[in-house]
Protein backbone atom coordinates (compact mmCIF):
# COMPACT_ATOMS: atom_id res chain seq x y z
CA UNK A 1 0.00 0.00 0.00
CA UNK A 2 1.19 3.38 -1.28
CA UNK A 3 0.01 6.57 1.35
CA UNK A 4 1.02 9.41 -1.46
CA UNK A 5 1.70 7.61 -4.94
CA UNK A 6 2.18 11.26 -6.74
CA UNK A 7 5.03 12.04 -3.87
CA UNK A 8 6.38 8.24 -3.54
CA UNK A 9 6.45 7.05 -6.75
CA UNK A 10 7.39 10.58 -8.83
CA UNK A 11 9.65 9.97 -11.70
CA UNK A 12 13.57 10.39 -10.53
CA UNK A 13 13.69 13.91 -12.81
CA UNK A 14 10.62 15.30 -11.84
CA UNK A 15 11.06 14.97 -8.59
CA UNK A 16 14.85 16.25 -8.70
CA UNK A 17 13.21 19.08 -9.78
CA UNK A 18 10.96 19.79 -7.01
CA UNK A 19 13.91 19.08 -4.32
CA UNK A 20 16.04 22.06 -6.09
CA UNK A 21 13.14 24.38 -6.28
CA UNK A 22 12.63 23.44 -2.44
CA UNK A 23 15.97 23.73 -1.67
CA UNK A 24 16.45 26.70 -2.70
CA UNK A 25 13.50 28.03 -1.29
CA UNK A 26 14.44 26.64 2.08
CA UNK A 27 18.05 28.10 1.89
CA UNK A 28 16.90 31.60 1.16
CA UNK A 29 14.76 31.72 4.10
CA UNK A 30 16.94 30.20 6.39
CA UNK A 31 19.63 32.72 5.54
CA UNK A 32 17.10 35.42 6.33
CA UNK A 33 15.71 34.26 9.28
CA UNK A 34 18.16 32.47 11.55
CA UNK A 35 20.89 34.67 12.75
CA UNK A 36 23.44 31.82 13.33
CA UNK A 37 23.48 30.52 9.50
CA UNK A 38 23.46 33.99 8.37
CA UNK A 39 27.00 33.91 10.11
CA UNK A 40 27.50 30.50 8.81
CA UNK A 41 26.71 30.89 5.28
CA UNK A 42 28.82 34.69 5.40
CA UNK A 43 32.34 32.79 6.98
CA UNK A 44 31.88 30.53 3.90
CA UNK A 45 31.18 33.27 1.66
CA UNK A 46 27.99 31.69 0.38
CA UNK A 47 25.00 33.19 -0.73
CA UNK A 48 21.69 31.97 -1.51
CA UNK A 49 21.81 32.73 -5.03
CA UNK A 50 25.21 30.15 -4.97
CA UNK A 51 22.28 26.89 -5.08
CA UNK A 52 21.95 26.81 -8.96
CA UNK A 53 21.67 23.05 -8.81
CA UNK A 54 21.33 20.22 -6.07
CA UNK A 55 25.03 19.61 -6.06
CA UNK A 56 25.65 22.95 -4.90
CA UNK A 57 24.33 21.71 -1.95
CA UNK A 58 28.10 20.73 -0.80
CA UNK A 59 28.84 24.31 -0.68
CA UNK A 60 26.65 25.14 2.17
CA UNK A 61 27.57 24.64 5.93
CA UNK A 62 27.26 21.54 8.24
CA UNK A 63 25.10 21.70 11.53
CA UNK A 64 26.73 19.75 13.87
CA UNK A 65 24.42 18.82 16.96
CA UNK A 66 26.80 21.29 19.00
CA UNK A 67 26.05 24.06 16.71
CA UNK A 68 22.19 23.56 17.65
CA UNK A 69 22.64 23.62 21.30
CA UNK A 70 24.32 26.90 21.10
CA UNK A 71 21.31 28.61 20.26
CA UNK A 72 19.28 26.73 23.12
CA UNK A 73 16.38 27.13 23.52
CA UNK A 74 14.68 28.90 20.69
CA UNK A 75 17.73 30.49 18.65
CA UNK A 76 17.18 28.12 15.65
CA UNK A 77 13.77 28.92 15.39
CA UNK A 78 13.36 30.90 11.75
CA UNK A 79 9.49 31.97 12.56
CA UNK A 80 8.04 34.63 15.03
CA UNK A 81 7.27 32.38 18.11
CA UNK A 82 3.57 32.59 18.09
CA UNK A 83 3.72 31.11 14.87
CA UNK A 84 5.50 28.04 16.84
CA UNK A 85 2.62 25.00 18.02
CA UNK A 86 4.61 22.41 19.49
CA UNK A 87 8.13 21.78 20.89
CA UNK A 88 10.05 18.41 21.37
CA UNK A 89 13.23 18.08 22.49
CA UNK A 90 15.68 15.46 22.59
CA UNK A 91 17.06 13.29 25.48
CA UNK A 92 20.35 14.91 26.11
CA UNK A 93 21.82 12.36 27.85
CA UNK A 94 25.19 14.07 26.49
CA UNK A 95 24.40 17.74 27.74
CA UNK A 96 21.84 20.38 26.90
CA UNK A 97 18.75 18.84 24.81
CA UNK A 98 18.26 19.93 21.68
CA UNK A 99 15.02 22.00 21.44
CA UNK A 100 12.68 21.47 18.07
CA UNK A 101 10.34 24.16 16.80
CA UNK A 102 6.91 23.10 14.77
CA UNK A 103 4.97 25.21 13.25
CA UNK A 104 1.18 23.79 12.28
CA UNK A 105 2.36 22.91 8.83
CA UNK A 106 5.26 21.30 10.34
CA UNK A 107 2.96 19.17 11.98
CA UNK A 108 0.93 18.11 9.30
CA UNK A 109 4.41 17.28 7.19
CA UNK A 110 5.20 15.32 10.08
CA UNK A 111 1.49 13.40 9.84
CA UNK A 112 1.99 12.66 6.28
CA UNK A 113 5.41 11.46 6.23
CA UNK A 114 4.12 9.42 9.39
CA UNK A 115 1.33 8.10 7.58
CA UNK A 116 3.76 7.05 4.40
CA UNK A 117 5.34 5.21 7.02
CA UNK A 118 2.98 3.01 8.61
CA UNK A 119 1.25 2.94 5.58
CA UNK A 120 4.22 0.93 4.09
CA UNK A 121 4.00 -1.07 6.91
CA UNK A 122 0.19 -1.78 5.83
CA UNK A 123 -1.78 -0.13 8.08
CA UNK A 124 -5.38 1.29 7.17
CA UNK A 125 -8.06 2.65 8.55
CA UNK A 126 -9.30 -0.65 10.00
CA UNK A 127 -6.09 -1.08 12.58
CA UNK A 128 -5.61 -0.83 15.68
CA UNK A 129 -2.20 0.56 16.60
CA UNK A 130 -0.02 0.01 20.14
CA UNK A 131 1.67 2.97 19.76
CA UNK A 132 4.73 1.64 22.35
CA UNK A 133 6.88 5.12 21.75
CA UNK A 134 7.41 7.36 24.54
CA UNK A 135 4.78 9.82 24.90
CA UNK A 136 6.15 13.48 25.77
CA UNK A 137 9.11 15.65 24.37
CA UNK A 138 10.05 12.93 23.00
CA UNK A 139 9.44 12.54 19.12
CA UNK A 140 8.49 8.91 19.16
CA UNK A 141 5.14 8.78 20.72
CA UNK A 142 3.44 11.90 19.15
CA UNK A 143 5.19 11.57 15.77
CA UNK A 144 3.55 7.98 14.87
CA UNK A 145 0.08 8.96 17.23
CA UNK A 146 -0.27 11.79 13.85
CA UNK A 147 0.55 9.49 11.48
CA UNK A 148 -2.00 7.09 12.43
CA UNK A 149 -4.14 9.82 12.43
CA UNK A 150 -4.11 11.02 9.55
CA UNK A 151 -4.45 7.65 8.27
CA UNK A 152 -7.56 7.12 10.26
CA UNK A 153 -5.95 4.12 11.73
CA UNK A 154 -7.54 3.40 15.81
CA UNK A 155 -4.22 4.81 17.38
CA UNK A 156 -3.52 3.15 21.14
CA UNK A 157 -1.65 5.76 22.91
CA UNK A 158 0.05 3.51 25.42
CA UNK A 159 3.27 5.04 25.37
CA UNK A 160 6.82 2.98 26.58
CA UNK A 161 6.89 0.75 29.52
CA UNK A 162 4.24 -1.30 31.58
CA UNK A 163 4.98 -4.54 29.75
CA UNK A 164 1.97 -6.64 31.33
CA UNK A 165 -0.54 -3.73 30.76
CA UNK A 166 1.20 -3.70 26.75
CA UNK A 167 0.33 -7.64 26.81
CA UNK A 168 -2.83 -7.45 28.74
CA UNK A 169 -3.97 -4.67 25.95
CA UNK A 170 -3.03 -6.78 22.88
CA UNK A 171 -4.84 -9.59 23.72
CA UNK A 172 -7.81 -7.71 24.92
CA UNK A 173 -7.93 -4.94 22.07
CA UNK A 174 -6.57 -7.60 19.08
CA UNK A 175 -3.72 -5.19 18.00
CA UNK A 176 -3.00 -5.77 14.96
CA UNK A 177 0.22 -3.17 14.32
CA UNK A 178 2.73 -2.64 17.59
CA UNK A 179 5.34 0.49 17.14
CA UNK A 180 7.85 0.56 19.75
CA UNK A 181 12.13 -0.07 19.75
CA UNK A 182 13.40 -3.56 18.82
CA UNK A 183 14.72 -4.35 22.04
CA UNK A 184 11.30 -3.53 23.63
CA UNK A 185 9.72 -5.89 21.61
CA UNK A 186 12.23 -8.73 22.48
CA UNK A 187 11.18 -7.77 25.89
CA UNK A 188 7.78 -8.01 25.06
CA UNK A 189 8.17 -11.49 23.79
CA UNK A 190 10.20 -12.57 26.63
CA UNK A 191 7.46 -11.45 29.12
CA UNK A 192 4.90 -12.99 26.91
CA UNK A 193 6.05 -16.29 26.94
CA UNK A 194 7.00 -16.12 30.48
CA UNK A 195 2.78 -15.70 30.70
CA UNK A 196 2.07 -18.30 28.77
CA UNK A 197 0.95 -16.22 25.65
CA UNK A 198 1.61 -17.88 22.34
CA UNK A 199 1.76 -15.90 19.00
CA UNK A 200 -1.71 -17.86 17.92
CA UNK A 201 -3.05 -15.30 21.37
CA UNK A 202 -1.74 -12.28 19.25
CA UNK A 203 -3.34 -10.68 16.19
CA UNK A 204 -0.38 -8.75 15.08
CA UNK A 205 0.54 -8.64 11.21
CA UNK A 206 3.01 -6.05 11.93
CA UNK A 207 5.49 -3.93 13.58
CA UNK A 208 7.22 -0.45 12.89
CA UNK A 209 10.17 -0.49 15.49
CA UNK A 210 12.87 2.13 15.47
CA UNK A 211 14.89 4.52 17.57
CA UNK A 212 18.02 2.56 18.09
CA UNK A 213 20.85 0.48 15.98
CA UNK A 214 19.36 -3.28 15.48
CA UNK A 215 20.09 -6.31 13.38
CA UNK A 216 18.60 -8.86 10.76
CA UNK A 217 18.58 -11.71 13.34
CA UNK A 218 17.06 -9.11 16.02
CA UNK A 219 14.36 -8.97 13.21
CA UNK A 220 14.12 -12.84 12.43
CA UNK A 221 14.04 -13.49 16.20
CA UNK A 222 10.92 -10.50 16.34
CA UNK A 223 9.52 -12.15 13.42
CA UNK A 224 9.07 -15.55 14.63
CA UNK A 225 7.97 -15.00 18.01
CA UNK A 226 5.28 -12.87 17.51
CA UNK A 227 4.82 -13.64 14.43
CA UNK A 228 4.55 -10.63 12.20
CA UNK A 229 6.52 -8.45 9.80
CA UNK A 230 8.95 -5.99 11.59
CA UNK A 231 10.00 -3.38 9.53
CA UNK A 232 12.94 -1.03 10.42
CA UNK A 233 11.83 3.05 10.76
CA UNK A 234 14.16 6.32 10.98
CA UNK A 235 14.01 9.97 12.31
CA UNK A 236 15.54 12.30 14.73
CA UNK A 237 14.14 15.31 16.34
CA UNK A 238 16.50 17.80 14.48
CA UNK A 239 14.57 16.94 11.07
CA UNK A 240 11.02 16.36 12.96
CA UNK A 241 10.96 12.98 14.52
CA UNK A 242 10.38 9.74 13.26
CA UNK A 243 9.64 9.41 9.55
CA UNK A 244 12.24 10.33 7.94
CA UNK A 245 12.66 7.36 6.69
CA UNK A 246 10.65 3.62 6.64
CA UNK A 247 11.35 0.46 5.38
CA UNK A 248 8.91 -1.12 2.75
CA UNK A 249 7.79 -4.83 3.11
CA UNK A 250 10.80 -5.84 0.32
CA UNK A 251 13.03 -5.06 3.05
CA UNK A 252 15.82 -4.07 1.14
CA UNK A 253 15.64 -0.35 2.34
CA UNK A 254 14.38 2.22 4.06
CA UNK A 255 12.45 4.65 1.23
CA UNK A 256 13.63 8.29 2.87
CA UNK A 257 10.98 10.99 1.84
CA UNK A 258 13.06 12.83 0.09
CA UNK A 259 10.51 15.54 -0.84
CA UNK A 260 11.11 16.86 2.67
CA UNK A 261 14.18 15.78 3.53
CA UNK A 262 17.31 15.68 1.00
CA UNK A 263 20.14 13.12 1.94
CA UNK A 264 24.09 13.01 1.33
CA UNK A 265 26.18 10.35 1.97
CA UNK A 266 29.70 12.23 3.08
CA UNK A 267 33.05 11.13 4.07
CA UNK A 268 33.84 10.08 7.70
CA UNK A 269 37.63 11.30 7.69
CA UNK A 270 37.09 14.42 5.03
CA UNK A 271 33.34 14.94 5.11
CA UNK A 272 33.52 15.14 1.00
CA UNK A 273 30.00 14.00 -0.79
CA UNK A 274 30.71 10.20 -1.36
CA UNK A 275 29.40 8.83 -4.44
CA UNK A 276 26.03 6.74 -4.55
CA UNK A 277 26.71 3.03 -3.00
CA UNK A 278 29.19 4.24 -0.82
CA UNK A 279 29.05 3.95 3.04
CA UNK A 280 29.40 7.07 4.89
CA UNK A 281 27.63 9.22 7.03
CA UNK A 282 24.17 10.69 6.67
CA UNK A 283 23.50 14.08 6.58
CA UNK A 284 20.17 15.43 6.05
CA UNK A 285 18.84 19.00 5.01
CA UNK A 286 15.31 19.74 5.33
CA UNK A 287 13.31 20.83 2.30
CA UNK A 288 10.01 22.24 3.78
CA UNK A 289 10.28 22.63 7.61
CA UNK A 290 9.18 25.96 8.14
CA UNK A 291 9.66 26.09 12.24
CA UNK A 292 13.10 25.16 12.26
CA UNK A 293 14.75 24.22 9.25
CA UNK A 294 17.74 22.11 9.22
CA UNK A 295 20.86 22.78 6.77
CA UNK A 296 22.83 20.08 5.78
CA UNK A 297 22.76 18.22 10.01
CA UNK A 298 25.43 15.47 10.49
CA UNK A 299 23.37 12.63 11.58
CA UNK A 300 26.55 10.79 12.86
CA UNK A 301 24.60 7.52 11.32
CA UNK A 302 26.23 5.35 8.89
CA UNK A 303 24.55 3.74 6.17
CA UNK A 304 24.59 4.32 2.21
CA UNK A 305 21.97 4.90 -0.32
CA UNK A 306 20.87 3.19 -3.47
CA UNK A 307 18.47 5.00 -6.31
CA UNK A 308 16.07 2.99 -8.05
CA UNK A 309 12.80 1.87 -8.66
CA UNK A 310 11.95 -0.58 -5.70
CA UNK A 311 9.70 -3.55 -5.79
CA UNK A 312 6.82 -1.94 -4.21
CA UNK A 313 6.62 0.97 -6.56
CA UNK A 314 8.24 3.58 -4.97
CA UNK A 315 11.21 5.87 -6.21
CA UNK A 316 11.80 7.48 -2.78
CA UNK A 317 15.95 6.49 -2.26
CA UNK A 318 16.52 3.59 -0.18
CA UNK A 319 19.42 4.11 2.91
CA UNK A 320 20.55 1.06 3.90
CA UNK A 321 19.71 -0.22 7.87
CA UNK A 322 21.64 2.26 10.11
CA UNK A 323 25.06 0.04 10.87
CA UNK A 324 26.43 2.27 13.54
CA UNK A 325 27.00 5.97 14.79
CA UNK A 326 30.45 7.45 13.87
CA UNK A 327 30.34 8.41 17.80
CA UNK A 328 29.12 4.90 18.62
CA UNK A 329 32.11 3.38 16.74
CA UNK A 330 34.63 1.74 19.23
CA UNK A 331 38.08 2.31 18.67
CA UNK A 332 39.86 -1.17 20.37
CA UNK A 333 43.70 -1.26 19.90
CA UNK A 334 43.38 0.49 16.73
CA UNK A 335 40.65 -1.55 15.13
CA UNK A 336 37.16 0.56 14.82
CA UNK A 337 34.27 -1.77 15.73
CA UNK A 338 30.40 -1.27 15.57
CA UNK A 339 28.66 -2.74 18.81
CA UNK A 340 25.92 -4.19 16.14
CA UNK A 341 28.93 -6.08 14.26
CA UNK A 342 29.41 -8.08 18.03
CA UNK A 343 25.66 -8.51 18.14
CA UNK A 344 25.66 -10.04 14.56
CA UNK A 345 28.07 -12.49 15.52
CA UNK A 346 26.77 -13.28 18.95
CA UNK A 347 23.51 -13.70 17.49
CA UNK A 348 24.87 -16.17 15.17
CA UNK A 349 25.51 -18.79 17.69
CA UNK A 350 22.32 -20.86 18.42
CA UNK A 351 21.09 -20.65 22.33
CA UNK A 352 22.42 -17.02 22.62
CA UNK A 353 19.84 -14.71 23.83
CA UNK A 354 19.72 -11.25 22.24
CA UNK A 355 20.57 -9.40 25.67
CA UNK A 356 24.23 -8.49 26.30
CA UNK A 357 26.47 -5.58 27.23
CA UNK A 358 30.07 -4.77 26.16
CA UNK A 359 32.24 -3.02 28.34
CA UNK A 360 35.77 -1.58 27.31
CA UNK A 361 37.93 -1.57 29.60
CA UNK A 362 42.16 -0.13 29.43
CA UNK A 363 43.13 -2.29 32.07
CA UNK A 364 46.92 -2.45 31.76
CA UNK A 365 47.24 0.26 28.78
CA UNK A 366 45.79 -2.00 26.40
CA UNK A 367 41.83 -2.08 25.51
CA UNK A 368 40.06 -5.13 26.76
CA UNK A 369 36.69 -5.73 25.49
CA UNK A 370 34.44 -7.53 27.62
CA UNK A 371 30.93 -8.85 26.20
CA UNK A 372 28.44 -10.33 28.49
CA UNK A 373 26.06 -12.70 27.86
CA UNK A 374 22.83 -14.11 29.51
CA UNK A 375 23.19 -18.11 30.08
CA UNK A 376 20.79 -20.25 28.54
CA UNK A 377 20.18 -23.44 28.89
CA UNK A 378 21.73 -24.51 25.36
CA UNK A 379 25.02 -23.41 26.78
CA UNK A 380 24.69 -23.98 30.36
CA UNK A 381 26.43 -27.58 31.28
CA UNK A 382 26.94 -29.24 35.05
CA UNK A 383 30.33 -29.40 33.55
CA UNK A 384 32.75 -26.90 33.47
CA UNK A 385 34.89 -27.90 30.94
CA UNK A 386 31.07 -27.80 28.45
CA UNK A 387 30.95 -24.44 29.76
CA UNK A 388 34.83 -22.94 28.62
CA UNK A 389 34.40 -24.77 25.67
CA UNK A 390 31.24 -22.59 24.89
CA UNK A 391 32.45 -19.20 26.32
CA UNK A 392 35.74 -19.76 23.89
CA UNK A 393 33.50 -20.48 20.91
CA UNK A 394 31.43 -17.39 21.32
CA UNK A 395 35.26 -16.17 21.81
CA UNK A 396 36.01 -17.58 18.82
CA UNK A 397 33.35 -16.64 16.31
CA UNK A 398 33.22 -13.35 17.41
CA UNK A 399 36.90 -12.60 16.25
CA UNK A 400 36.46 -14.19 13.34
CA UNK A 401 34.08 -11.86 12.70
CA UNK A 402 35.01 -8.30 14.28
CA UNK A 403 38.92 -9.63 14.00
CA UNK A 404 39.09 -8.71 18.12
CA UNK A 405 39.71 -11.07 20.44
CA UNK A 406 37.26 -10.18 22.98
CA UNK A 407 36.07 -11.76 26.67
CA UNK A 408 33.51 -13.70 27.00
CA UNK A 409 31.59 -13.62 30.64
CA UNK A 410 28.34 -15.72 31.17
CA UNK A 411 26.05 -14.09 33.46
CA UNK A 412 22.91 -14.96 34.84
CA UNK A 413 19.34 -15.04 32.91
CA UNK A 414 17.09 -11.86 33.23
CA UNK A 415 19.91 -9.77 34.59
CA UNK A 416 21.15 -7.43 32.34
CA UNK A 417 18.94 -4.28 32.09
CA UNK A 418 16.20 -4.79 29.56
CA UNK A 419 15.65 -1.23 28.36
CA UNK A 420 11.93 0.32 27.52
CA UNK A 421 13.66 2.82 25.37
CA UNK A 422 16.87 2.99 23.64
CA UNK A 423 19.39 0.12 24.84
CA UNK A 424 22.24 0.88 26.18
CA UNK A 425 24.64 -1.71 25.21
CA UNK A 426 28.27 0.13 25.41
CA UNK A 427 30.00 1.03 28.27
CA UNK A 428 33.53 2.34 27.84
CA UNK A 429 35.25 2.78 31.19
CA UNK A 430 38.56 3.39 29.74
CA UNK A 431 40.01 6.57 30.60
CA UNK A 432 41.44 8.43 27.87
CA UNK B 1 21.27 -47.58 38.17
CA UNK B 2 21.41 -43.56 37.68
CA UNK B 3 19.35 -40.82 39.43
CA UNK B 4 18.53 -36.78 39.14
CA UNK B 5 20.93 -34.39 39.40
CA UNK B 6 20.27 -30.64 38.42
CA UNK B 7 22.88 -28.09 38.00
CA UNK B 8 22.17 -24.55 38.87
CA UNK B 9 24.47 -21.93 37.21
CA UNK B 10 25.68 -19.22 39.78
CA UNK B 11 27.20 -16.15 38.61
CA UNK B 12 30.40 -14.93 41.24
CA UNK B 13 27.87 -12.43 42.89
CA UNK B 14 26.95 -12.22 46.41
CA UNK B 15 23.97 -13.34 48.13
CA UNK B 16 23.03 -16.30 44.64
CA UNK B 17 23.81 -18.82 46.60
CA UNK B 18 21.73 -18.25 49.26
CA UNK B 19 19.06 -17.23 47.21
CA UNK B 20 19.14 -20.54 45.31
CA UNK B 21 18.85 -22.15 48.58
CA UNK B 22 16.46 -19.97 50.30
CA UNK B 23 13.71 -20.86 47.15
CA UNK B 24 13.91 -24.82 47.41
CA UNK B 25 13.47 -23.78 51.36
CA UNK B 26 10.55 -21.78 50.42
CA UNK B 27 9.25 -24.64 48.58
CA UNK B 28 9.90 -27.26 51.23
CA UNK B 29 12.78 -29.01 49.35
CA UNK B 30 15.08 -30.75 51.24
CA UNK B 31 18.69 -31.26 49.86
CA UNK B 32 20.02 -35.04 49.97
CA UNK B 33 23.65 -34.09 48.58
CA UNK B 34 25.18 -30.68 47.04
CA UNK B 35 28.81 -29.54 45.45
CA UNK B 36 29.70 -26.64 44.23
CA UNK B 37 32.04 -26.39 41.49
CA UNK B 38 34.03 -22.57 40.98
CA UNK B 39 36.23 -20.78 38.62
CA UNK B 40 36.91 -17.42 38.96
CA UNK B 41 33.88 -15.80 37.05
CA UNK B 42 31.14 -18.37 38.08
CA UNK B 43 30.32 -21.31 40.07
CA UNK B 44 27.83 -24.64 39.27
CA UNK B 45 25.81 -25.89 42.15
CA UNK B 46 25.07 -29.30 41.75
CA UNK B 47 22.01 -30.99 43.48
CA UNK B 48 20.58 -34.03 44.80
CA UNK B 49 16.93 -33.56 45.88
CA UNK B 50 13.72 -35.80 46.49
CA UNK B 51 11.95 -34.26 43.68
CA UNK B 52 13.94 -32.65 40.82
CA UNK B 53 11.31 -31.73 38.41
CA UNK B 54 9.94 -29.27 41.41
CA UNK B 55 13.42 -28.50 42.20
CA UNK B 56 13.88 -27.58 38.59
CA UNK B 57 10.67 -25.83 38.45
CA UNK B 58 10.96 -23.68 41.61
CA UNK B 59 14.65 -22.70 40.57
CA UNK B 60 13.91 -21.59 37.08
CA UNK B 61 10.85 -19.57 38.53
CA UNK B 62 13.70 -17.59 40.27
CA UNK B 63 15.22 -16.52 37.05
CA UNK B 64 18.28 -19.80 37.22
CA UNK B 65 19.50 -21.26 34.40
CA UNK B 66 18.92 -24.87 35.22
CA UNK B 67 19.44 -28.70 34.18
CA UNK B 68 19.07 -31.90 34.60
CA UNK B 69 21.27 -34.95 34.29
CA UNK B 70 21.82 -37.99 35.30
CA UNK B 71 24.61 -39.23 37.87
CA UNK B 72 25.00 -42.17 39.86
CA UNK B 73 25.66 -42.84 43.52
CA UNK B 74 27.48 -46.34 44.96
CA UNK B 75 27.47 -46.70 48.82
CA UNK B 76 31.19 -47.51 50.09
CA UNK B 77 32.66 -48.74 53.49
CA UNK B 78 33.58 -45.92 55.09
CA UNK B 79 37.02 -46.61 55.68
CA UNK B 80 40.33 -46.21 54.21
CA UNK B 81 40.39 -47.63 50.52
CA UNK B 82 36.36 -47.41 50.21
CA UNK B 83 36.23 -44.71 47.41
CA UNK B 84 40.07 -46.23 45.70
CA UNK B 85 38.32 -49.68 45.39
CA UNK B 86 35.20 -48.04 43.20
CA UNK B 87 37.82 -46.01 41.18
CA UNK B 88 39.88 -49.16 40.71
CA UNK B 89 37.04 -51.17 39.10
CA UNK B 90 36.21 -47.61 36.48
CA UNK B 91 39.68 -47.36 35.71
CA UNK B 92 40.17 -50.82 34.74
CA UNK B 93 36.73 -50.47 32.93
CA UNK B 94 38.66 -47.79 30.81
CA UNK B 95 35.78 -45.18 32.14
CA UNK B 96 36.80 -41.74 32.86
CA UNK B 97 34.95 -39.55 35.85
CA UNK B 98 33.72 -36.32 35.30
CA UNK B 99 33.47 -35.29 38.47
CA UNK B 100 32.42 -36.93 41.97
CA UNK B 101 31.80 -35.77 45.33
CA UNK B 102 30.87 -37.98 48.81
CA UNK B 103 29.20 -37.58 51.96
CA UNK B 104 28.67 -39.69 54.77
CA UNK B 105 25.95 -40.56 57.19
CA UNK B 106 27.18 -41.96 60.20
CA UNK B 107 30.65 -42.80 60.65
CA UNK B 108 32.07 -45.81 60.53
CA UNK B 109 29.22 -46.31 58.06
CA UNK B 110 28.31 -46.66 54.33
CA UNK B 111 29.26 -43.15 52.72
CA UNK B 112 27.70 -42.66 49.60
CA UNK B 113 29.76 -40.83 46.28
CA UNK B 114 27.61 -39.48 43.62
CA UNK B 115 29.90 -39.62 40.24
CA UNK B 116 29.56 -38.39 36.74
CA UNK B 117 30.90 -40.57 34.23
CA UNK B 118 31.90 -40.88 30.52
CA UNK B 119 29.68 -43.70 30.14
CA UNK B 120 27.21 -44.44 32.55
CA UNK B 121 25.71 -47.62 30.88
CA UNK B 122 29.62 -49.92 30.86
CA UNK B 123 30.16 -47.96 34.35
CA UNK B 124 27.51 -49.17 35.92
CA UNK B 125 27.85 -52.49 34.70
CA UNK B 126 31.44 -52.94 35.84
CA UNK B 127 30.19 -51.85 39.06
CA UNK B 128 27.36 -54.26 39.36
CA UNK B 129 29.91 -57.63 38.42
CA UNK B 130 32.37 -56.62 41.22
CA UNK B 131 29.28 -56.15 43.73
CA UNK B 132 29.27 -52.46 44.57
CA UNK B 133 25.78 -51.01 45.31
CA UNK B 134 24.32 -48.63 43.45
CA UNK B 135 21.48 -46.61 44.85
CA UNK B 136 18.37 -45.50 43.41
CA UNK B 137 16.56 -42.82 43.54
CA UNK B 138 14.37 -44.31 46.02
CA UNK B 139 17.57 -45.14 48.45
CA UNK B 140 18.38 -41.52 47.69
CA UNK B 141 15.18 -39.98 48.76
CA UNK B 142 15.50 -42.12 52.24
CA UNK B 143 18.72 -40.91 52.93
Amino acid sequence: MIWNKEAECMPFEERGKLQLERLKAIVKKTYENVPYYKKRFDELKVKPEDIKTLKDISKLPFTAKADLREGYPFGMFAVPFNEIVEIHTSSGTTGKPVVAGYTKKDIEVWGEVMARALCMVGATKDDIIQNGYGYGLFTGGLGVHYGAQTIGATVVPISAGNTKRQLEVMLDFSTTIITCTPSYALHLAEVASDMGITSKDIKLKAGCFGAEVWTEKMREAIESKFNLIALNIYGLTELIGPGVAQECPDKSGLHISEDHFYPEIVSIDTLEPLPEGEKGELVLTSLTRDGMPMIRFRTRDITSLKREVCKCGRTLVKMERITGRSDDMLKIRGVLIFPSQIEKALLEIKGIEPHYQIIVTRPHHLDELEVQVETSKEIFSDEIRHIEAMKKKIENHIEKSIGLRVKVTLVEPKTLPRSEGKAKRVFDKREL
Amino acid sequence: MKIKQISVFLENKRGRLLEATESLAKAGINIRALSIADTSEFGILRLIVPESEKAKEVLENSNFTVRENDVIAVGVSDSPGGLASILRILNDAGINVEYAYAFVQKSGEKAVVVLRIEDPETGIKALREKGVMLLSSLDVQQL
